[in-house]
């Protein structure tokens, strides 16, 4: 049991089946389980984008910030360079992550700032009701691709390993105790973690047959190896029909871009001196 | 009261090739001159001093940058500046090669020979700092923790200066990958209780203004620099300009309370820096330090004592009356402001209409509320301004025509308002419009004279909406500041 009633009085308005509800539960699961392991739920904040994925916001009892569409990452790293004692957790969409933030996706692998993205990756908006995102298949018939898309998905995991993300995992929303474990491993990591989730959208791209058909976890795999990383995140190329495999597919140690900003914070009157000693030398 | 206006005619030109004596040498005063390299420059100009700094330079076998050592050596002996003066400032300012630029800065300085007698100053020099470096230390002194910012002419020089002084203050500055990351960045550094403020030009500006119309919505704290410069797009990038007030005041969709101040000078841009940090975590809102190419880079000095004092003023802090409301509905319009983390407080922020708790809402009750609440806050921030002085008057209190400007356009002014006899009235805070100190300093006015670096004289626009009527518009949009004897010009024939 957590210390707080973590589910806000909010009314959800996910659709029945969606796959939001056990990416929350699970998360909601990895804050009990980790408060209980001596993290005060007060440290955690989550930062989220627009879409359905960033209802989440409003359904947590957790610190929050409700950003803008695809803005997540900024936001996050902002927070935890401001205080690196924070656990700051975004919730992202493909849309948000993939598309409209793709650029800060990148760059926060690369900085390999030490904040947690999920991303819920179903694989179509939403929210604005049914047009194709980057992890769409070839062909997708949305509403703004009437006779199917003509290009093909991004894979990613390859994406985020060739950027230098220190943590990178796949998991699926119809695997909750899998998807938990993944989480809490994600959180718990000491740099840029990322997990790309397979999310079923029970509206307008339901695949969850094929999912469950094809989807393994990585066993007897050793995520410390990059070449084999990239050669299981190309295993499937989120567009022909193949075996998906889920798991963390790579770990590494590094130093983490907030841990550069420990500065020691100075008084009023130490400020004003080296200001005088500043104009000093300008004069 | 130092100034530091343009103007048209020079002393001294300091002439490396033929280049600079043919665009410039129209420009020499009555008994001015041209220090220039002879083996560069062809001609030879009467009354000139030609130095063979090519030569002297093969002699000492010194490298070809200490050209410019040499020609300053020259120039210090044509205007007395003593050789112990020059010997300690290249020492000071040139850490490597300091012998050989020495060598040929003496040797320049020997070639010369004495044509103006500049008078030692006897006391205690000013600092000189550029507009950039007056706001950054600005910033420092009303507490900065954090600056961010994406390079841009003009504002790159407050990056590299904070990037420069981080260690000294304990600051936190950051190059992201593009203005969007720099103020969505921001936003998350303030949430978490970093006092931020972020730089970059009209173009960067472009980017950042969703960034800006969340921290409206979210009432997040954060200080914006804009160093304008001319455009439309890439323009003139190295260039001046007053083109980005109607911009800044109207960026960001939606409606929401924002502060912006347009200091004339360094002085005014290290004090009101501070005041636009303070004013944003007072209120909670976004807080504009409008600049432009001519204040950013050029150089000022003045007296530090002079500046008014400054601190961190904190903001509204939590009672500790549980439930914490992030977005708690108060009389004034401002909500207390608790840091993440906290015991016993959950802390939302919320881009999307939010009740006070900060959890998503439609409702119409709900909306129009937080709406009222951004009007409330909007008024105290009016009200806040009499706390300041907002509007600066200069030159002859009793002339009847006045010159109104803005911005850079105030040591010009007053300059130019002295040879002429008139008053200056100067806004330093544009918004919220400083309605009633501006009537106040029109009373008796016959003529108001409106001086911006735009075309549409945006702040003119604004003043004769708000009912300070502008008799006449002074306009300059070529990308350069105006000077002392161009404004002169101008100005008789508008007063003619």
């Amino acid at each position: 049991m957590s210390s707080r009633q973590l589910i806000t009085d909010a009314q959800n308005t996910w659709c029945p089946g969606c796959g939001n509800f056990s990416i929350q539960h699970a998360l909601k699961d990895v804050f009990t389980e980790l408060e209980a392991d001596g993290i005060s739920l007060s440290k955690f904040v989550l930062v989220t984008g627009i879409g359905c994925h960033a209802k989440i916001a409003d359904y947590f009892n957790i610190n929050s910030f409700y950003a803008i569409h695809g803005r997540t990452i900024p936001v996050a790293t902002g927070i935890k360079i401001a205080n690196p004692n924070l656990k700051v957790i975004c919730c992202t969409g493909d849309g948000d992550a993939y598309a409209e933030g793709l650029d800060h996706l990148i760059f926060g692998a690369k900085r390999n700032i030490d904040i947690t993205v999920i991303v819920h990756n179903n694989r179509v908006y939403g929210l604005t009701t049914g047009q194709y995102t980057p992890t769409s298949p070839m062909g997708f018939k949305g509403r703004s691709t009437p006779a199917g898309t003509q290009e093909y998905p991004l894979n990613p995991l390859e994406m985020m390993l060739s950027s230098g993300a220190s943590f990178v995992a796949r998991a699926y929303s119809r695997n909750m105790p899998f998807l938990k474990k993944i989480m809490k491993e994600a959180i718990l990591h000491k740099g840029f973690s990322f997990i790309d989730i397979l999310q079923i959208c029970a509206t307008y791209f339901d695949v969850h047959d094929i999912y469950d058909r094809y989807v393994y976890e990585l066993e007897d795999y050793d995520r410390n190896l990059y070449w084999e990383a990239l050669k299981r995140a190309r295993e499937w190329d989120y567009n022909s029909v193949s075996r998906i495999p889920l798991g963390i597919f790579f770990q590494k140690r590094d130093m983490t871009f907030d841990g550069h900003f420990l500065q020691k914070k100075i008084s009023h009157i130490e400020r004003l001196e080296r200001i005088k000693e500043i104009l000093e030398e300008h004069s | 009261m130092p100034k530091s206006p343009r103007i048209e005619n020079v002393d001294v030109i300091l002439a490396l090739n033929q280049d600079t004596v043919n665009l410039h040498k129209n420009k020499v005063r009555q008994g001015g001159t041209i220090i220039y390299d002879s083996n560069y420059v062809k001609e030879v100009i009467t009354n000139g001093i030609g130095i063979p700094l090519l030569t002297i330079l093969k002699e000492e076998n010194a490298p070809p940058i200490t050209r410019n050592s040499g020609i300053v050596g020259a120039f210090s002996k044509a205007v007395g500046i003593e050789w112990n003066v020059l010997e300690r400032v290249i020492a000071r300012d040139i850490p490597r090669g300091t012998e050989v630029n020495l060598k040929i800065a003496k040797r320049g300085f020997d070639a010369a020979k004495p044509m103006i007698k500049l008078d030692p100053l006897n006391k205690q020099g000013f600092p000189f700092l550029t507009g950039n470096e007056a706001i950054a230390l600005g910033l420092i002194r009303g507490g900065l923790a954090t600056y961010i910012a994406y390079p841009m002419t003009p504002s790159s020089s407050i990056l590299h200066f904070m990037a420069e002084v981080a260690t000294q203050f304990g600051l936190k500055v950051i190059h992201p990958e593009n203005e969007i990351a720099v103020m969505l960045m921001a936003l998350g550094c303030a949430a978490a209780g970093d006092r931020v403020a972020v730089g970059t030009s009209g173009g960067g500006f472009c980017l950042m203004t969703e960034g800006l119309s969340l921290a409206g919505m979210a009432e997040v704290p954060v200080v914006i620099i804009i160093g304008q410069r001319t455009g439309p797009s890439t323009g003139l990038p190295t260039y001046t300009g007053q083109t980005e007030f109607d911009f800044v005041r109207h960026a960001g969709q939606g409606e929401f309370p924002r502060f912006i101040v347009a200091p004339g000078d360094a002085e005014e841009a290290l004090y009101w820096a501070g005041v636009a940090l303070n004013i944003a975590w007072k209120f909670q809102i976004p807080a504009f330090v409008l600049t432009d190419k001519t204040l950013s880079e050029g150089g000022f000095s003045f007296d530090y004592n002079l500046v008014n004092e400054i601190k961190d003023e904190g903001f509204v802090s939590w009672d500790r009356n549980l439930p914490y409301n992030r977005y708690q509905l108060t009389e004034d319009g401002v909500s207390p402001f608790a840091v993440i983390p906290d015991e016993e407080a959950i802390i939302k922020f919320n881009s999307y209409y939010h009740d006070e708790c900060g959890i998503s809402t439609e409702e119409a009750k709900t909306v129009a509320a937080m709406q009222e609440k951004f009007i409330r806050k909007g008024a105290l921030l009016e009200k806040e301004l009499a706390n300041y002085n907002p509007v600066n008057v200069f030159g002859d209190e009793h002339s009847r025509d006045a010159i109104f400007c803005w911005g850079s356009n105030k040591g010009v002014c007053i300059e130019v308002g002295d040879l002429l006899g008139l008053k200056v009235i100067q806004p330093v805070v544009l918004w919220p419009f400083p309605t009633d100190q501006c009537k106040k300093a029109f009373l008796g006015g016959r003529r108001i004279i409106c001086v911006e670096n735009n075309v549409n004289s945006q702040v003119a626009t604004l003043a004769i909406q708000l009912g300070c009527p502008i008799d006449k518009n002074i306009n300059k949009y070529d990308g350069r500041p105006f000077t002392v004897e161009e404004l002169e010009q101008r100005l008789k024939e508008v007063l003619r």
